[in-house]
């Protein structure tokens, strides 16, 4: 996976199979502190002690079809390779916080790539579940949360390609301006 | 820049068009496997295009889902077509402009895009 909010996805689809009701999902850029976060919380299964702590294992899986689980593996690794690192805290019956942090500025961090692109698809497959999406971008924030957009729908199906078409430009065009903002800020 | 409030329009939109079914049993179903092995070999750009297409061309009986990995990895992106009363259709090694040939092609024309199937590629 050459970009972050692909792993995102990732992780955010174990938190779906995990019979989550509501996941939180946290991208925060910090240039000024040197820090990219990515942080996913659901309110699914969780896991026993015993089970979040091999989840960082590539031979440690609960899939059938293969044997190894590589997608969190990876990610840990990708965090470590720029100065960062992976942490995962889980209860059983309560859920499961994620937390990947990143050096900004380190040359081999992935970009961050299409966050809009990961939150719609989530949105789009799995129309049972709600996502409060929030970017942070130095001190400043970005929410979308689909309990408001399903209010705001007033019964239109939040999954029509018509609807996941205008959240992702919505979440593209609130992203950008948060970083134009704070740019001219800046400059000022 | 787009908001909620600007949503809305959407919603009344979509509301007078009268398109919107809640009951979804007779639409056509497009699968796309969303496991760490579909999203590594790029199905979220697929899906996003069988989205936007979809969306484009005003289609309303068309259902676009997930699944997990259904174990053919080595084919992924990996995308079944569903049309009701037909045999199931599974297309692989799929990107973006094969999705948007798909939706033409088999979702508005009914053709299955057989040179995309497993069946073709496997030979």
């Amino acid at each position: 996976m050459q970009e972050l909010s692909l792993n995102l996805l990732d992780v955010a689809e174990n938190s779906v199979r995990a019979g989550a009701g509501l996941i939180e999902i946290l991208v925060e850029e910090t240039p000024s502190s040197d820090l990219l976060a990515l942080e996913i919380k659901d309110d699914g299964c969780g896991m026993s002690q015993e089970q979040a702590q091999r989840v960082t294992d590539p031979f440690y899986t609960t899939r059938t079809t293969r044997k190894v689980g590589l997608g969190v593996p990876f990610l840990k690794m990708a965090a470590q390779l720029t100065g960062g690192d992976l942490s995962i805290e889980s209860q059983p019956g309560k859920g499961t916080r994620m937390r990947a942090w990143f050096g900004y500025s380190h040359i081999d961090r992935m970009p961050l790539g299409d966050v809009a692109g990961t939150v719609t698809t989530l949105i789009q497959c799995n129309p049972q579940v709600e996502f409060r999406y929030t970017y942070r971008w130095e001190n400043k924030e970005f929410v979308l949360d689909t309990r408001e957009v399903r209010q705001t729908l007033d019964g239109v199906p939040i999954q029509s390609p018509e609807v996941i078409t205008f959240l992702g430009e919505m979440i593209r065009e609130n992203m950008e301006e948060l970083r134009e903002t704070e740019r001219e800020e800046t400059r000022q | 820049m787009k908001s909620l409030a600007e949503l809305q329009a959407l919603r009344d939109k979509m509301k007078g068009n009268m398109g919107v079914r809640h009951d979804d049993t007779g639409n056509i179903r497009v699968v796309v496997g969303m496991a760490t092995c579909g999203i590594a070999a790029g199905a979220r750009p697929v899906l996003q295009a069988f989205t936007e297409e979809i969306a484009k061309r005003g289609l309303k009986n068309v259902t676009v889902a997930q699944t997990g990995c259904i174990g053919i990895c080595q084919y992924e992106p990996v995308v079944e077509v569903t049309v009701p009363g037909k045999e199931k259709v599974t297309y692989v090694k799929m990107n973006p402009e094969k999705a948007v040939k798909v939706v033409v092609d088999h979702l508005v024309n009914g053709k299955v895009v057989t040179e995309y199937t497993i069946g073709a590629v496997k030979k």
